[in-house]
């Protein structure tokens, strides 16, 4: 076999169904054994990034490995920003690029990029194969980092000489054998035994649920923990859907944007058990003010997260699913405190609000209520980036994991339509619903075509404000509403310093989305008032293929509650209405 | 308060680890005081030397990230651990136009080695404890030092 031939194969070995993948000279190999595969399911996505994000939503929606197939230089550097995205949100996936030949590595040949050197901070691990003898080992052990321990994205650069010359006695290794990586599984049952005996003896403790939870699959695992012992709980944006919003116990998501209850919570609890969640600074806020009064126990199955941003009292390395069952038999069952209760009627007490008249502009927060109403139970919801993803995570009924996909970490514009249509290839008969910005759709609208094409049957939403909304939001609040250049409707005829939608603001929108959509051979339908929201969602819904709905909504809507940036999470700015109120 | 720490990793010999261990240093904003990598008896295996000077907190920090690189297979903090003997080499081109019989008096006192002997100065080179080549060096400073090679420090493990 040929080194592609090779590579090829070992997908297959891993169980790989779907390929996200781009074309160019020093890969041509690999396309050429790929030229009459039938197993695979090849995606021609029309950029580089848009695969890795379409691998990643693959990855995030089912568990397994995603894959994305560059080429050298310019293909491998478009893969840059999905790979950073993978790896800040821990995302299982394998990004396989080619490289120029051996002889001419290190000569600045043609599309001869470092692709090692720029991975090397933004992969879990990463591969430069020189040697054909090394290609299968690279492959199997490819796999393993990125689905094992702390999931994470890894990179395989190969070298176009490698990927045409021969291996005799190829064979897929059977077994890794890597003696710098072994991931702790088992949490260690003294430290277990101390985390049950601190939970017991508490007063106000908390459950930190993220990320890691949905990783682990540990949800069930934390719902008994948590009901047997009556510990109320709050979940990250990227643990949401562990549990359905109306658990009893759950106070909803903390942060920046997190919720009244969730963040007040954190800051009086006496013990916080933080169990798969990173303590990032959306969540903390100030941390030199962050929790004053608890003591922080921390379960992850990475030991360079515990100790990174607070002290922790009580460490515990493993797997979420292994160390909350063990401590779920250990923990005895208690019935719901004062403080139980007190948190759960702040919950009660502090609903979310906004404003929609019935003949007004849309408002936001309604789209994505009506969104969560006229969906399907086990529909999954990507956002792109900015106002209307914190929008889609406070408004949403999430109902399970695996469900909600975000780019969190990052931050990544562009992330929602591309990463939509990865979850719709791996569930094609699921509802895939993005939720997208205006601004952020254009980052990757080209991938229209690709859904198109494919007949990827994803229901993109967009939530357009004619703004860069949540940039306007900052220059709002923090800077005296001096809107530069965030309004994607400001032509050179604007007086420049132009404070907010007026009379004398140009009429049109570019582009015109729904033309966009139908352009690329998908159903474009726009709805600018109540009316009109539920009727294109249901004909949306309702339509086999590819849809676009454009929502024109409210264009000056903030995003609330709010954490001002710097401060404690207790600070929190929950909006004109309320606050007159 | 930031103190030395010497951190002594095993890691695989594979191309691009010295860059991984460095770059993950820089990254994260620390400086590597010194820094040496070296084969040992097993050929697969390399042992590097990294002294830094942080905090305890930030020194624990980098051990973490560095024992989750793949080919970093063992790290450990040596700086405050009787277990492991220290040793660093140096090499030392020292002026010998100031007072020259006490300055061989004292690279004799130190059991120093004298590599050459030209008119105007002496070449030496020294191995011992950190504290010893601390002492060396301050001794022979005001004699004027021409030039400093330092091996940075190296350990063993001795039980
Ligand atoms: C505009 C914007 C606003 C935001 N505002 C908020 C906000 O208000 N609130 C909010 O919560 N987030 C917010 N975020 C997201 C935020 O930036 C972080 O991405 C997020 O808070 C991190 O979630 P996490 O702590 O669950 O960690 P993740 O990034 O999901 O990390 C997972 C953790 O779990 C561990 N882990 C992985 N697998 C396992 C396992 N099997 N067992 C145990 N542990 C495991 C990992 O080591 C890691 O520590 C915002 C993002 C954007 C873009
Ligand atoms: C690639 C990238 N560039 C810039 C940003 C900074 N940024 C964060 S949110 C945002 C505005 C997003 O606007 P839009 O997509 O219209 O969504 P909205 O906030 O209006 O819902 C910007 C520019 C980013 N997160 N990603």
């Amino acid at each position: 076999m040929n080194g592609s031939q090779i590579v090829i194969d070992a997908l297959k070995q891993e169980g790989v169904e779907t390929l996200f993948g781009y074309p160019g000279g020093v890969v041509i190999p690999i396309f050429d054994a790929l030229f009459k595969e039938k197993e695979l399911n090849v995606i021609l996505n029309r950029h580089e990034q848009a695969a890795v994000h379409g691998a990643d939503g693959y990855a995030r929606s089912t568990g397994k490995v995603g894959v994305a197939l560059v080429t050298s230089g310019p293909g491998a550097t478009n893969a840059i920003t999905g790979i950073a995205t993978a790896k800040l949100d821990s995302v299982p996936i394998v990004v396989i690029s080619g490289q120029v030949k051996n002889g001419f590595i290190g000569t600045d040949g043609f599309q001869e990029v470092d692709m090692s050197g720029m991975t090397r901070t933004i992969s879990k691990h990463n591969y430069l194969v020189n040697d054909i003898a090394d290609l299968p080992k690279a492959m199997k052990e490819a796999f393993h980092i990125a689905r094992t321990g702390r999931p994470g994205p890894v990179s395989i650069d190969i070298p176009v000489d490698v990927l045409i010359s021969v291996l005799e006695d190829y064979k897929y290794p059977e077994e890794v054998k890597l003696p710098g990586y072994k991931p702790t599984i088992k949490g260690n049952p003294k430290q277990i035994k101390k985390l049950a005996d601190t939970i017991q003896a508490a007063e106000k403790p908390l459950f930190y649920t993220g990320g890691g939870i949905v990783a682990a699959g540990a949800e069930k695992e934390l719902l008994t923990v948590v009901e047997k012992t009556n510990i109320p709980f709050v979940t990250t944006l990227m643990g949401l859907g562990t549990s359905d919003v109306d658990h009893p116990l759950f106070l909803g998501m903390p942060g920046m944007h997190g919720r009244y209850a969730a963040n007040h919570a954190m800051m009086q609890c006496d013990l916080l058990i933080a169990v798969g969640a990173r303590f990032d600074d959306r969540v903390t806020g100030d941390l030199s003010r962050f929790a004053p009064k608890a003591t922080i126990a921390h379960i992850d199955i990475d030991p360079a997260e515990i100790g990174k941003n607070i002290q922790t009292e009580i460490p515990v390395v493993g797997d979420a699913k292994h160390v909350l069952k063990e401590l779920g038999k250990t923990l005895k069952a208690r019935p719901a405190n004062g403080w139980c209760k007190a948190v759960t009627a702040w919950r009660d007490e502090t609903p979310l609000s906004y404003s929609q008249k019935p003949n007004k502009d849309l408002a936001p927060q309604h789209v994505i209520e009506r969104i969560s109403e006229l969906s399907k139970d086990d529909a999954i919801i990507v956002t792109d980036v900015g106002q209307h993803q914190m929008f889609a995570a406070l408004y949403y009924q999430h109902k399970s994991p695996r469900c909600f996909l975000s780019s969190g970490g990052l931050g990544t514009m562009g992330y929602g339509l591309p990463a939509a249509m990865g979850a719709s290839l791996a569930y094609p008969k699921r509802q895939v619903i993005g939720i997208i910005g205006d601004g952020g759709f254009q980052m990757n609208i080209q991938e229209l075509a690709t859904c198109a094409i494919n007949n990827i049957p994803v229901k993109a939403i967009i939530l357009n404000n004619q703004y860069l909304g949540m940039v306007r939001q900052w220059q709002d609040l923090f800077w005296n509403k001096r809107y530069s250049k965030v309004c994607l409707k400001q032509t050179p005829n604007c007086p420049p310093n132009c404070q907010g939608p007026n009379p004398d603001c140009p009429e049109v929108y570019r582009p015109d989305f729904v033309k966009v959509a139908e352009a690329n051979g998908v159903k474009g339908l726009r709805a600018s008032n109540v009316e009109e929201l539920d009727t294109v969602l249901k004909e949306g819904f309702a339509h086999p293929g590819p849809v676009v709905i454009e929502c024109i909504v409210r264009k000056e809507e903030n995003v609330y509650p709010m954490v001002p940036g710097g401060k404690p999470i207790d600070e929190i700015l929950l909006g004109p209405e309320k606050e007159e109120a | 308060m930031k103190t030395k720490h010497t951190i002594r990793l095993k890691v695989l010999n594979t191309v691009g680890v010295m860059a991984r261990i460095t770059g993950l240093i820089s990254q994260r904003g620390y400086n590597i005081d010194s820094i040496m990598s070296t084969p040992t008896e097993i050929p697969e295996i390399y042992s590097v030397h990294l002294v830094l000077t942080e905090t305890e907190d930030k020194i624990e920090q980098i051990s973490k990230q560095l024992n989750k690189l793949v080919d970093v297979v063992k790290v450990t903090d040596i700086s405050h651990n009787k277990n492991y003997i220290v040793r660093e080499f140096i090499m030392v081109k020292i002026s010998t136009s100031k007072n020259r019989t006490d300055l061989l008096q004292l690279i004799d006192l130190f059991r120093a080695k004298v590599l050459d002997l030209a008119t105007n100065y002496v070449v030496i080179s020294l191995t011992g404890s950190p504290r010893k080549i601390k002492r060396f060096i301050e001794a022979v400073q005001p004699f004027g030092i021409q030039e400093l090679d330092r091996s940075g420090e190296f350990a063993v493990l001795d039980v």
